[in-house]
């Protein structure tokens, strides 16, 4: 883990989504979210075909060997954009801090000049919203009480501090309610949550009822594994709390609200 | 030495003198009961909010505090480097200084050597200032085993040895423990092991501290022999450091005639300045105190003054094993602080008995692996016992990186496991690895997902799934998947752009 994020670029208007594969199958609202912001903003979004995964599943079990295929799509995939930027957290976390590890144990030099130009271009949306393009009001609207969760690996990992809530608090029509504890962890971690299920699902329901109890109607986070993992636990309680996106709240608009 | 290897009864008449750790159940199993536990999730959530609270006021006191974190890191990493010349340099001044050096390559040789040294001078018990490296080996049952009790002089290792139980935190052992249940110890246990408790024991801790006091101090008076750790080891001088909280350490190190020290090789610190560093770091990370109350430093053999028979034990016991790993290492930096423990919600929930080892928590996962080997089911599920929030990485004071070395001891037990029988997961891993590895491959099967979807039109969640998903379904609700991609999406409204 670094302490702090990737250099303030040129701001590129012309940027690679990278959807990343849970998004584009199970919450493809997200991606389109970041789409929709960023040609807001007038940036030029380009979507390459070929991406699948970050491999970050398979790094974090221990499955190095596999995940390193999956380095090289991606590298070969994003080397030509002077910017890439994907709605997820823990995805871009995995980029940036365990291809330089993976792409070594591949013993390929090629791999490894590929990966150190690469991943510094990669950016979670609300970095590149404040420190590449430097605006924080994106032009959203949405009349609702929500709380922000900070994920560990947009917190720990990526150190984004408090970008998203900057973002967040420039929405028009928003509360956005203090999180008591928000800084500890909701207990998914990936293939944690089903190797230790019993301990991930009581940090979770921690974390849930946490949310609750602010009462907020909608909790915001950047990943959404999180979310759903959250999400899972507010719903089995019937809890009537939505889960959504930062991405999502940024897209929303007056005229069509999420 | 576990339990059942015991040639003859314990000494202790309390029973055994600590329960051992041995055939631990592997991490999942041991932490689900715990979770179950909620008067142990309350008490652990307690006491680790409360020290956690306090160790990030004093941290935010020391304006320096990330440069004297990566100071000391440096200074362990240089010495971990050169750590033969270091352990040379130590012993050295240690016998200058009248002191006689043991080195043990595992936990039997240093449990022989100190059961040999104790049975020279014909005691049957011997007192004790806190020492992981003394559980790690397991020396209280080598010297039950060879009819020799080892009194724990530490409040809260009393309490876990009275009570039979294992050590669940590194710095708080009996945090698991209630007032009532050390009550109900103390009254029951404390007249088999020497001064009964007074009859009229009340559970305010004034009155259990009392009562402690009132019975160690007649065992402190009665030792010849007493058994110590070190936190520190400095090779300049040959001066051991020991902190502590309630003056029992001090009175080990200073009324009996024999002291035999037992250090883990990772202890040297080359110089004073740099003891000086850790001094700083320690108290902070580990109780939230500016200082500690006792400080005990001891340099050989002083004479007509304090024991006049030293002897240090130099315990490897894996530890160059782990010196080998060129990540794995960093894992010796570690200085028993514990705050990584405090800070861990997999601990706040697990209790420290699920890592089945003198080190519990993020600490604990990463070492125990390494110091005894992935080899059982309990050491390879270690590395897994953590969200990889990183938690523990910010809060350590030499800053070992322990997300990374779970990463690293993941890696490992899935490439120990290559070459053997594959598993249900490495199975699955490797089919979701040739589905991921090419985009044609995933489009198709995002299409058997999206018709699946439009199968389930109108529903919100997917109930319960089958094996291994059931582990995730079985308490959170499971989004139903989309009717369009995002692939299909950008297709539909974006074509032909890229
Ligand atoms: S790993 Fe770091 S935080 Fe944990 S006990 Fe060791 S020194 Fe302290």
């Amino acid at each position: 883990m670094t302490d702090a994020g990737p250099e303030r670029a040129e701001a590129p208007k012309r940027v690679a989504l990278f959807a990343t594969c849970f998004n584009d199958t199970m919450w493809p609202g997200t991606p389109r979210a970041t789409v929709q912001v960023l040609e807001r903003l007038g940036v030029t979004v380009e979507f390459p075909w070929k991406q699948t995964c970050c491999g970050q599943m398979f790094t974090n079990t221990g499955y190095a060997d596999e995940a390193i295929p999956l380095v090289r799509g991606f590298v070969d995939t994003f080397e030509p954009y002077a910017a890439v930027v994907a709605p997820s957290a823990s995805c871009v976390g995995s980029v940036r801090e365990q291809y330089a590890a993976l792409a070594r144990r591949s013993g390929d030099p090629g791999l490894q000049r590929a990966v150190e130009q690469t991943t510094p271009r990669v950016y979670e949306l609300s970095e590149y919203l404040v420190d590449v393009l430097g605006v924080t009001d994106v032009g959203a609207s949405f009349a609702h009480r929500v709380t922000y969760h900070p994920t560990c690996h947009s917190l720990r990992m990526l150190r984004v501090g408090d970008k998203p809530l900057q973002l967040l608090r420039a929405v028009e029509g928003i509360e956005v309610i203090e999180l008591p504890g928000a800084d500890e962890c909701c207990g998914f971690g990936g293939t944690f949550a089903m190797k230790n299920a019993a301990v991930s699902v009581a940090m979770g329901s921690d974390k849930a009822r946490h949310i609750r109890d602010t009462g907020a109607e909608v909790v915001v986070a950047s990943d959404n594994s999180c979310l759903a993992h959250i999400g899972g636990l507010l719903d089995r309680g019937r809890s009537g709390v939505r889960w959504m996106h930062l991405a999502e709240v940024l897209a929303s608009t007056r005229e069509q609200p999420a | 030495m576990s339990r059942s290897h015991r040639t003859s009864e314990p000494a202790n008449p309390v029973g055994s003198t600590t329960a051992t750790f041995v055939g631990m159940p592997s991490f999942p199993h041991a932490a689900a009961d715990a979770v179950g536990n909620s008067q142990l999730r309350r008490n652990l959530r307690h006491a680790t909010h409360t020290i956690r609270g306090k160790r990030a006021e004093v941290v935010a006191e020391v304006p320096d505090w990330e440069a004297l974190r990566a100071r000391a890191a440096a200074i362990k990493d240089a010495t971990l480097a050169r750590l033969d010349e270091h352990l040379m340099t130590l012993e050295d001044r240690l016998t200058a200084a009248g002191a006689h050096v043991h080195w043990a390559r595992d936990a039997e040789e240093a449990c022989r050597i100190v059961t040999d040294l104790v049975q020279q001078t014909g005691v049957d018990e011997v007192v004790k200032v806190k020492s992981m490296a003394t559980q790690e080996i397991e020396l209280n049952e080598a010297l039950a085993a060879a009819g020799v009790a080892a009194w724990e002089t530490d409040l809260a290792e009393l309490i876990v040895q009275l009570g039979d139980d294992r050590p669940s935190h590194i710095l708080v052992p009996a945090i698991h423990k209630g007032r009532s249940e050390i009550r109900q110890i103390f009254s029951e246990r404390m007249a088999q092991a020497g001064r009964a408790a007074p009859a009229d024991l009340t559970d305010e801790p004034a009155a259990l501290a009392e009562a402690a006091r009132v019975h160690l101090r007649e065992k402190f008076l009665r030792a010849r022999v007493a058994v110590s750790g070190a936190n520190f080891a400095v090779a300049d001088t040959g001066t051991l450091i020991v902190l502590e909280s309630e003056g029992n350490g001090r009175m080990c190190l200073t009324l009996p005639q024999t002291l035999i020290s037992v250090v883990g090789i990772e202890k040297v610190v080359p110089t004073w300045e740099d003891l000086d560093v850790f001094l700083q770091l320690l108290p902070r990370s580990s109780t939230g105190e500016r200082m500690n109350p006792y400080t005990s430093m001891w340099t050989g053999v002083a004479e007509d003054d304090g024991p006049q028979d030293v002897h240090v034990v130099l315990v490897d016991n894996g530890r160059t094993t782990v010196l080998e790993d060129p990540v794995g290492r960093e894992a010796l930096r570690c200085i028993r602080c514990s705050a990584c423990l405090n800070v861990c919600p997999v601990y706040e929930r697990a209790g420290g008995h699920a890592y089945g080892s003198v080190y519990p928590g993020p600490i604990g996962a990463v070492l125990t692996p390494q110091l005894r080997g992935i080899t059982g089911a309990l050491e390879k599920s270690l590395p897994y016992a953590s969200s990889l929030c990183g938690a523990c990485f910010d809060a350590c004071p030499v800053r070992i990186d322990i997300p990374r070395l779970l990463v690293h001891l993941r890696t490992r037990v899935v490439d120990e496991g290559r070459s053997g029988r594959p598993s249900a997961e490495s199975v699955a891993m490797r089919s979701a690895e040739w589905l991921f590895s090419d985009a044609r491959r995933l489009t198709r099967a995002q299409q058997g997902v999206t018709t699946a979807a439009r199968a389930l039109r109108g529903r919100t969640s997917l109930g319960a799934l089958p094996w291994p998903m059931s582990a995730w379904s079985s308490a959170r609700d499971v989004p139903v998947p989309p009717q369009e991609t995002f692939r299909q999406w950008w297709a539909r409204t974006h074509e032909g752009r890229a």
